[in-house]
């Protein structure tokens, strides 16, 4: 029945600490050619510090294979499909990486002056210049490293701006559909957060929000489309809700790989969003990041974006740090410039048209899986998906059998999970986002791998509920990790 | 299941008042819906509350979850067992797992909340 196994190497691999022993190492001086110094002679003893107890001596090798296994270990988009939903884990390209590695640009150093930097000046003037033709907006900050941080430079920016006409004002709006990020950035920027219900169908309830918008909001933070992949067809009258009570739209741009060359959130109402270059841009994700997060802003609030910003002095590009109203800078030096180099190098690659065809196939391949698996799981919310799709774990929990289970499972037929749980609003999620980077005999062997887990389901169910069996360790114990962390290892 | 000298929210908070303090906890269905607890957070006692905002949270395998205040007024005593033991909110939630007493300052709010039949058919017809 299963069609895709990866292997898992077995070996069972002791923590580094564990291999060590006295003497060993893997690095080699050369012999002293000066006199020998005591540290704490020419430092202070104070400044000196003392061997850390247990500190692991390995040798080259032994600590080349423990590493090596242990990345045998992981899943990744080089792997297969990553189908985890809100994530967009799109295929990374080569060629970003080949750009990224040009010698001018890996080795720019923050502090190279100015005449020596027209280079890597002119790869963030063009990005910007890319992101705010993508998103239909005017002006766009690349220092912010990650989704979460642009929201809280995109928040702080209209906090900036409302504070010049007048008021902050009180509070932000967000969907109870959000990603738990936006109320997080409303309450680290000092708001109050009100959460506003959605219809039966999913999508933003504006008679909700027309009762909650009076003259204390500040902000909707809205997710478009929305997570469960379904496009907010009302977003022009709630962002003229908005506008009338003086009140700003968020775009979390979270989801713009359902948008990218096909709609302009500038063009619906956006006053303020982020773009997450990890997700839509095909830069890599988490450990392998950093991420980047930049912001894009409507004229109005262009003056208050942090600094410095880039501006053409003689037909040089130069860094303008004097600009009285920004809201000062939310990142050292310029952003996390290797991903910037990335980024810009898909957008080229794909050139407009390209843009629009991998949003194409990314929401066909996502309504593609929904036809497919349909029959199988419960579609809680109907309403036609974008670039990804929202099943829940009903039938399946008759049987004993939840979401978790079923996503542990999908480990056995070599796929990496898709996201459980979330969204909050629908019991029991299975969020799956196929991105365009699969075709379709990927496609088919995920969607044949979950129609064979929803019948293992009711033929065995205990197969599935003591899932993974194929891995190295099965369940872990996350309530204890989670009541009883154990952060580090210590010396017995 | 759920005692009828109980109040409940929508948001699956109960309070049993008692000579003017109110003990509030979280129902079983929604430990229930949370999992696993391993965090609870709770205020200080003394802090000022207000019906229907935040009190604290309440963290799980699963999420971080607000608590939602059914009633008004001050913070006179937290369950002081939660700290170390946040997994009596799965075991007992309507008793030793209790959260906080709060003092309050509008007992006018009570009739706003629901009767234990009330909270019944409400949880039923959200399934």
């Amino acid at each position: 029945m299963i069609k895709k196994v990866r292997s898992h190497p077995s070996q069972n691999e002791a923590l580094l600490f564990e291999r060590s022993s006295p003497g060993k190492g893997a690095w080699q001086l050369p012999e002293l050619d000066v006199p020998a110094v005591d540290a704490s002679v020419a430092l202070g003893a104070a400044n000196v510090r003392a061997e850390i107890p247990g500190f692991p001596e390995v040798s080259e090798v032994e600590a080349i294979r423990h590493f090596t296994r242990l990345s045998t270990w992981n899943y990744a988009i080089d792997h297969g499909m990553y189908p985890l939903g809100s994530c967009t884990m799109k295929y990374n390209p080569r060629i970003n990486e080949l750009v990224a590695r040009i010698e001018g640009l890996a080795w720019a150093h923050p502090y190279q002056p100015e005449a020596l930097a027209q280079g890597a000046m002119e790869v963030m003037a063009r990005l910007e210049a890319a992101l705010a033709e993508i998103t239909g907006m005017d002006a766009v900050t690349l220092q912010p490293s990650a989704g979460a941080q642009g929201e809280l430079t995109g928040i702080l920016l209209i906090r900036a701006l409302l504070e010049k006409r007048g008021s902050p004002r009180r509070k932000i709006l967000i969907p109870d559909s959000a990603h738990g990020t936006n109320p997080a950035t409303a309450a680290i920027a000092g708001y109050v957060v009100e959460n506003v219900k959605s219809t039966d169908t999913g999508v933003l309830d504006l008679e909700a929000l027309a009762r909650a918008a009076d003259g204390d909001v500040a902000a909707l933070m809205v997710t478009n489309p929305n997570t469960l992949g379904v496009f907010e067809e009302n977003i022009v009258q709630a962002a003229e809700i908005l506008h009338a009570k003086g009140a700003m739209l968020y775009m979390d741009g979270a989801n713009m790989n359902a948008l990218v060359g096909i709609a302009r959130p500038g063009d619906f109402g956006v006053d303020v969003m982020h773009l997450n270059l990890h997700k839509t841009f095909s830069t890599p994700h988490g450990g392998g990041g950093p991420g980047a997060g930049p912001v894009a802003v409507k004229k109005a609030l262009e003056p208050f974006l942090p600094t410095p910003r880039l501006k053409r002095v003689r037909g040089k590009w130069a860094w303008d740090f004097k600009r009285k109203r920004s809201i000062g800078r939310v990142r050292a030096f310029y952003g996390n410039f290797g991903v910037l180099v990335r980024a810009l190098a898909y957008i080229l690659a794909h050139g407009g048209p390209g843009l629009r065809n991998a949003t194409v196939d990314a929401v066909l391949n996502a309504v593609y899986i929904r036809k497919q698996l349909e029959p199988y799981f419960d579609l809680p919310y109907p309403a036609p998906n974008m670039h990804e799709v929202v099943f829940s774990d009903e039938r399946q929990a008759k049987l004993g059998v939840r979401t978790g289970d079923l996503a542990k499972r999908l480990i056995d037929y070599g796929f990496h999970p898709y996201t459980v749980s979330f969204p909050m609003i629908v019991h029991g999620a299975l969020m799956i986002e196929p991105t365009e980077t699969e075709g379709k005999l990927e496609l088919d062997q995920f969607i044949d791998a979950m129609i064979s887990i929803a019948k293992e389901v009711e033929t065995d169910p205990e197969l599935v509920k003591q899932a993974p069996h194929s891995t190295r360790t099965s369940r872990v114990d996350e309530v204890a990790a989670a009541r009883k962390p154990v952060l580090r290892w210590k010396p017995a | 299941m759920y005692p009828e000298n109980f109040r409940y929210t929508k948001e699956h908070e109960w309070v049993l008042v008692e000579g003017g303090i109110g003990t509030i906890g979280i129902t079983d269905h929604a430990q229930q819906e949370l999992g696993d607890i391993v965090y609870v957070d709770l205020p200080k006692p003394g802090t000022r509350v207000e019906q229907g905002r935040s009190l604290g949270s309440v963290e799980s395998v699963k999420a971080v979850s607000d608590i939602y205040s059914p009633v008004s007024g001050e913070v006179a005593e937290i369950n002081p067992i939660l700290a170390d033991a946040p997994e009596k909110l799965n075991e007992d939630p309507h008793g030793a797992a209790w959260l906080v007493k709060i003092k309050l300052s509008a007992p006018g709010e009570l009739p706003d909340l629901m009767s234990a039949a009330d909270y019944q058919s409400y949880i039923g017809a959200e399934k």
